[in-house]
């Protein structure tokens, strides 16, 4: 039965209906409850005092709500910095978690990058038949160079091969002993890639050797191509071993989250037993997870700028060795905002997944 | 306000502590619950909070059909109900008046409405002056006034008390009796549990007494 006379609280705060209705039916279920005739006064100061003003506006819900939103991911990031070695712990194996396909990654990235370097100094030599006349070669050489696909043609005729040879071998008595010139007519042609695909490589194969004055044709960048094949199954892999460490971050944060909710049992039991909902409760475990990714993931990013700096000095040697301006490439910002931000969101996962499983059976008894 | 039919309570392991119960409570009314231990009566408050759903019967308070309440509509309904529990339920973790302020933080009032509610509430229980301490370091029946001011801070309709002065001397209990009664007054519905049979000749009030889960009494005197 419905409370008929005017109660003490019947212009209380919860003027929703006891039932479960939403805080936004509450306005108008408000306006109506204060319709009723006033109690008489109450007997203490205490109770007047609230009755003056007690219905919960809307705005306030709303300001309550994300009061409620800053205070648990205040509260649960204090929580982790008042047991620091403990959350460090967590943090740590997040990192690493994160670092791991992070820092392969961007070693194929890297790789992939020099694989491209490389492709744009690459030839393909093509060798023509001993019989063909310089005449007739410089004759191919200015129609091949006027191909889309070809970015240089060079002609080195069998004289000045020999004469190359005869430089850079120290052969030079050797060479001369020779009857006859053994060495090719030689067009060295630059393709020119836009993005290196496999089929233009063999098609233009394919149409230089279409010319019966062409004996054969050598493609020197096609270990490159391999190498480039080999990056994109390497970058695959990756992705499937940040998957499986991704699945590991989830199932350290759960347990840790866990712990935590076993921790607050008596605090869910009590908050549970005066009204609070799921999703209140849920909150500040939410806000935990979140923090563990995202100070995993900062915790990643100190660990691969450090192993980058490491690397980069000695490939810069290298590269200045080899006279390439090759550089090594790290993440960027917006890639280590993403890093972070992916991590973050894991955890927030991780902490979904274990409240829901462990939360939800803690009811009061 | 409270009203039960036919409502049994068979624990999952069988046991029925709760059968056939039948009573109704008016809006604003004071009653005690009684019986020996074991009798069921905090089971019978648990059902009223929703903590146990009942095995049989219909179970109505404030309108609102228990049986037919989804889960997602209980914290709303436990709003509208205080409870003062055998153990305090305090949270010692925080000060008191964070305790007290917690229904209040979850229903979502502001900042400055809880801080008045909240010194009113304990105001009330005579412990304004300790709003800051934590409850650990209060005395059992200090905890006990905390427990009620939490109870009493949303302006419930209902008040459900178990055992609320159970380990208090007579002196304490009278006090925390005549904050019950001061609350009644002004129209709150109070279901006390309670075997001190000195106090409920004291009170004077209704009386429902369970005997091995059935209710063989109802009325003022014994
Ligand atoms: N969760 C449960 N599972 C099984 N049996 C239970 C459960 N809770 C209570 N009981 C049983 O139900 C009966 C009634 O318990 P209840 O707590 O309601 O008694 P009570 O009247 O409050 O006793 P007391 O005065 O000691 O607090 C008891 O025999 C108890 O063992
Ligand atoms: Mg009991």
């Amino acid at each position: 039965m419905k409370s008929k006379r005017p109660s003490v609280t019947g212009n209380r705060p919860s003027t929703r209906p006891s039932t479960g209705a939403r805080p936004s039916t509450g306005a108008s279920r408000g306006a109506s409850v204060t319709r009723r005739p006033e109690r008489a006064p109450a007997p203490e100061p205490a109770r007047q005092q609230g009755a003056v003003q007690s219905k919960i506006r809307l705005a306030d819900k709303f300001e309550a709500y994300f009061a409620h939103h800053s205070t648990s991911a205040i509260d649960s990031l204090v929580r982790l910095l008042e047991s620091p070695f403990q959350s460090l712990m967590t943090w740590l194996v997040i990192a690493i978690a994160v670092a791991i396909p992070a820092a392969l990654y961007i070693g194929f990235a890297n790789l992939q990058h020099l694989g491209e370097t490389w492709e744009g100094s690459s030839q393909v030599s093509v060798f023509l038949r001993p019989e063909t006349t310089d005449a007739r070669a410089e004759e191919m050489r200015t129609k091949l160079a006027t191909r889309a696909d070809i970015a240089k043609v060079i002609y080195v005729s069998p004289a000045q091969g020999l004469e190359e040879f005869k430089a850079q071998s120290g052969l030079g008595e050797v060479v001369d002993s020779l009857e006859k010139n053994p060495l090719p007519g030689t067009l060295l042609v630059t393709p020119r890639l836009q993005n290196g695909s496999d089929a233009a490589i063999t098609s233009l194969e394919q149409s230089l050797l279409a010319d019966p004055a062409v004996a054969d044709v050598r493609l020197d960048m096609q270990w490159v191509k391999r190498l480039q094949q080999l990056m994109v199954l390497g970058k695959k892999m990756v992705f499937g071993l940040g998957g499986l460490l991704a699945l590991g971050v989830l199932l350290v944060i759960g347990n840790t989250i866990r712990l935590a909710i076993e921790n607050r049992r008596d605090e869910i039991l009590v908050v549970k037993l005066v009204g609070g909902t799921d999703s209140y409760v849920a909150r500040p475990f939410l806000y935990t997870g979140l923090w563990y990714g995202i100070g995993g993931g900062l915790l990643a990013l100190v660990i691969l700028g450090i192993g980058f700096f490491w690397v980069s000095s000695t490939v810069n040697q290298l590269a200045a060795l080899y006279q390439s301006n090759f550089r090594l490439q790290g993440l960027g910002f917006f890639g280590s905002m993403q890093l972070v931000l992916l991590a973050g969101l894991t955890g927030w996962v991780g902490a979904w997944i274990a409240v829901f499983k462990h939360l939800i059976q803690i009811q009061p008894r | 306000m409270i009203r039960f039919e036919n409502v049994s309570k068979r624990y999952d392991n069988g046991f029925e502590s709760l059968s056939r119960i039948n009573f109704a409570v008016e809006p604003g009314e004071m009653l005690f619950l009684t019986g020996h231990s074991g009798a069921g009566k905090s089971t019978l408050m648990k059902l009223i909070m929703q903590m146990e759903r009942p095995s049989n019967g219909q179970i109505t308070v404030d309108g609102h059909d228990l049986n037919r309440m989804s889960n997602s509509q209980i914290p709303y309904y436990r709003r509208n109900i205080g409870v003062v529990f055998q153990n305090h339920q305090l949270l010692f973790d925080r000060s008191v008046f964070d305790n007290v302020a917690l229904p209040l933080q979850i229903a979502g009032l502001s900042h400055h409405d809880i801080g008045r509610r909240v010194r009113a509430a304990l105001d009330k229980v005579s412990l304004l002056e300790k709003e800051r301490l934590n409850p650990i370091v209060l005395s059992g029946g200090e905890q006990q006034r905390v427990g009620i001011a939490r109870a009493v801070v949303n302006k419930p309709t209902m008040l459900l008390a178990d055992e609320p002065t159970g380990n208090l001397d007579p002196e304490l209990s009278e006090e925390i009796m005549t904050l019950f009664r001061q609350f009644n007054e002004i129209g709150v519905t109070i279901m006390i549990a309670s075997h001190d049979v000195e106090l409920l000749k004291r009170m004077n009030k209704r009386i429902l007494g369970l005997v091995e889960g059935k209710l063989v009494h109802d009325g003022v005197l014994w």
